[in-house]
């Protein structure tokens, strides 16, 4: 057993000593350190593959990007195995607009663009008020996807409706057959950080945000290779988000985590709009038993939605 | 023609050739110039800014722009009615309309293509709808139907005109030496055969047997890039027939507005004669009708169940925000119109004139409220979002843009009454052959 550890790293050294010989183009210690490296004296700790802890000068450390970058057709394909779906508990909200915040900031959306909207509901005069967070529903049958004539808005195989603001032309159907509103345009130069502008956009994270294109929530695919959890979904003290995978039938706010199934049919959860055949991801959890009065969340509404209360 | 059968063919073709513009048709050609390139100022404004110099916002994402759209291909659509059903079905009065009606759809579907360029975020992409395009996009319908009906309402334009330009090929000291080269390229090659005059004519009837359905295909699929939705006051089964009965009267209106003005300063009167306006008057209180009986189907119904989610909508409509121009629209649009020209006094060119545009006028603000009402009535809340959003009217760019469209058409238009006869000069002389019978058929088509 020994024997055979001990061989296999022989071939793992050998083939990188081989690479990097190939690469430098000269028979140098792929283990020492390359000349250009200037030590800067501050050591820093690691783990191990051994699972060791050893230390190492900062200088050595290099910038290893999160993920490889995925092609287009990646991006349009999704993630294997996975069928994403959100649980919204509307018990818990009083409209503190965290997620709004965070996901706003890590989308690096404009000011007067908001992919999550927390929308004040009342169904009728005499029922009562709730605050109602609203993302894209990521639909199973997406109106989006069926009018829009370049493919620009598709749907995945992990049931995520995405925009390829590469091939977006603007003429904005998808906006007007979406019946949740959820879809926000760039009628104007997006300001971007110039980091954010560089980037080529990809379908995953949705930047950077192009002029006279779509875009909307996205469901943070990105966060999702990383086995993380969306923007929202984090950034809620109060756990209103419940994000995960139908597949394997749970769902979690990073705090607590439920059998999805049983959750819905303990709480009674429902989707928007059922009538109209659109089949959402996202599902919501009736407000009862609730957190917070209704009336806690009042001193949050924009101003524009002020006038109207 | 019918009550005029006295007039000999070389006076005819003097009568008909096309005439250089008097100090008034001057004023009028700079005019339309003027507003286009106020549009095109505007639409640069737009391209370097981008559609933010519009007032549309994420609810109205459809402004005028797109109402704009639906009126140039509703009023296009006459071209079709005039020169394909008139045709098919023998009625041959209406030969000296088929031309005017031919360019105003020529025309309206050539600015109809343009708007929607305009109204795109990104027209730089468009080539998009080739290389990416999905067959189930409704937009694609669009594209394909409207680009098939600009072909052979191009060509529906052309065969007829072959025969006038080897007419006016002929009397060449009439035109500039730009011109006849014009009308050499196009039409040096018809010699005037008995062959090549059978040919065309087949060529002409089944150009206006295929026309019908794809003009039918243009309003209706324009209909769908509404009633595909679900939103209140688009979700309609109804649409379809509502657009094309709305798009009829609104062409035959414009023809009838088309006919008094060249008839005025061409001085047709010998060519467009009462009857002409008479008959096109019955048939515009017909189509009056038609559209009017569409709309109740689509208002009235609806309004009585009131679901909740029309509610808003409808009320908008009938007494809020819109009831204005909803009422100007239904007005001026049909029920006036209807008023005057049942009866025969109002069948004269002057009230006709003034009921066509009426017609065109109300025609423009209904589209106008198909588009932005709806829009303004989502289903969830409209919260969270800047408070600009929650109305619209057009910026003066939109305006400048759309109005520039509309003058666009209108310059086509006159380019094209100032270049080509505007009434078929031979099928004119054809005819009157025809009425006359005094000459064997042989000799019918010299």
């Amino acid at each position: 057993m020994e024997n055979n550890t001990s061989r296999r790293d022989f071939l793992v050294n050998g083939l990188l000593a081989t690479a990097a010989a190939t690469a430098t183009g000269c028979g140098n210690n792929p283990f020492a350190p390359e000349e250009t490296v200037a030590l800067s004296g501050e050591k820093v700790k690691l783990l191990s593959v051994d699972g060791e802890i050893i230390e190492i000068d900062k200088a050595f450390l290099k910038p290893v990007p999160h993920m490889p970058p995925l092609t287009n057709s990646e991006e349009r394909k999704g993630i294997e195995g996975k069928k994403f779906v959100m649980v919204i508990d509307l018990a818990r909200c009083k409209n503190l607009k965290k997620c709004q915040e965070a996901c706003n900031h890590a989308h690096s959306l404009n000011p007067g663009q908001n992919w999550i909207k927390v929308l004040s509901m009342q169904e009728a005069e005499e029922s009562a008020p709730f605050w109602q967070p609203t993302t894209c529903m990521h639909c199973d049958e997406p109106p989006c996807v069926k009018v829009c004539p370049v493919d620009a808005t598709f749907k995945r195989q992990d049931g995520l409706v995405l925009i390829d603001s590469d091939r977006c032309i603007g003429c904005r159907f998808c906006m007007a057959a979406c019946p949740y509103s959820t879809r926000v345009f760039n009628w104007e130069e997006p300001i971007l950080e110039e980091a954010v502008a560089a980037q080529p956009y990809s379908c995953e994270t949705s930047m950077p945000q192009k002029i006279g294109t779509v875009s909307k929530c996205d469901f943070c695919p990105d966060m999702a290779r990383m086995g993380e959890l969306p923007h929202c979904v984090t950034s809620c003290p109060n756990g209103v988000f419940m994000f995960g995978d139908m597949n394997e039938d749970s769902v979690t706010n990073g705090a607590e985590t439920f059998r999805f199934s049983e959750l819905i049919k303990d709480k009674a959860g429902y989707r928007l709009m059922e009538d109209l055949g659109t089949k959402p991801s996202v599902y919501y959890l009736p407000p009862v038993s609730r957190n917070f009065p209704y009336e806690s969340g009042l001193e949050n509404l924009s101003p524009a939605d002020k006038q109207s209360h | 023609m019918e009550n005029s059968p006295s007039l000999t063919k070389d006076q005819i073709i003097q009568d008909l050739l096309p005439q250089k513009f008097g100090k008034l048709g001057m004023i009028w050609t700079y005019s339309l110039i003027f507003i286009c390139l106020i549009g095109a100022f505007a639409y640069y404004r737009q391209l370097s800014k981008g559609l933010v110099v519009t007032n549309m916002g994420d609810y109205v994402s459809w402004g005028i722009y797109i109402s704009n759209f639906v009126f140039f291909v509703a009023i296009s659509l006459v071209g079709s009615l005039i020169t394909a059903i008139f045709r098919l079905s023998n009625m041959k009065w209406a030969t000296p309309l088929t031309r005017i009606a031919e360019i105003i759809a020529v025309s309206a579907i050539v600015f109809a293509s343009l708007i929607i360029i305009i109204d795109m975020g990104r027209p730089d992409r468009m080539l998009n709808l080739f290389l990416h395009g999905r067959i189930q996009s409704p937009i694609m319908w669009d594209v394909i139907v409207i680009s098939t009906y600009f072909v052979i309402s191009l060509l529906l334009l052309y065969l007829p005109l072959l025969p006038d330009l080897k007419i006016m090929i002929k009397f060449k000291e009439r035109s500039s030496n730009i011109l006849n080269k014009l009308y050499l390229f196009q039409g040096s090659f018809w010699r005037g055969t008995a062959e090549q005059f059978k040919i065309s004519e087949r060529a002409i009837t089944i150009l206006c047997i295929t026309i019908i359905p794809v003009a039918f295909s243009i309003h209706t699929v324009t209909s769908w890039l509404f009633a595909t939705t679900y939103r209140p006051g688009w979700d309609s089964t109804n649409f379809g027939a509502y657009f094309i009965s709305g798009a009829f009267l609104v062409g035959a209106g414009g023809v009838v507005v088309a006919m008094f003005v060249f008839r005025k300063f061409y001085k047709l009167e010998k060519y467009i004669t009462e009857m002409h306006f008479e008959k096109m008057g019955r048939i515009v209180v017909m189509l009056s009708l038609l559209y009017l009986y569409f709309n109740i189907n689509e208002y009235l119904v609806p309004a009585f169940k009131m679901k909740s989610g029309e509610e808003a909508h409808l009320k908008g409509l009938f007494s809020g925000e819109f009831a204005l121009i909803f009422w100007f629209a239904i007005l001026i649009g049909m029920i006036i119109p209807i008023l005057i020209l049942v009866f025969k006094k109002g069948r004269k060119p002057l009230p006709m004139f003034i009921a066509g545009i009426m017609i065109v006028i109300g025609a423009w603000f209904k589209r106008y409220l198909i588009v932005t009402p709806t829009l303004l009535h989502p289903f969830l809340p409209m919260q969270d979002a800047p408070a600009e959003f929650h109305h619209y009217f057009p910026s003066w760019e939109e305006w400048a843009i759309a109005m520039g469209t509309l003058a666009g058409t209108l310059l086509v238009i006159t380019f094209f009454a100032r270049i080509y006869p505007i009434i078929p000069i031979q099928e004119t002389i054809t005819e009157q052959d025809e009425t006359c019978m005094s000459l064997p058929p042989t000799k019918r088509h010299e």
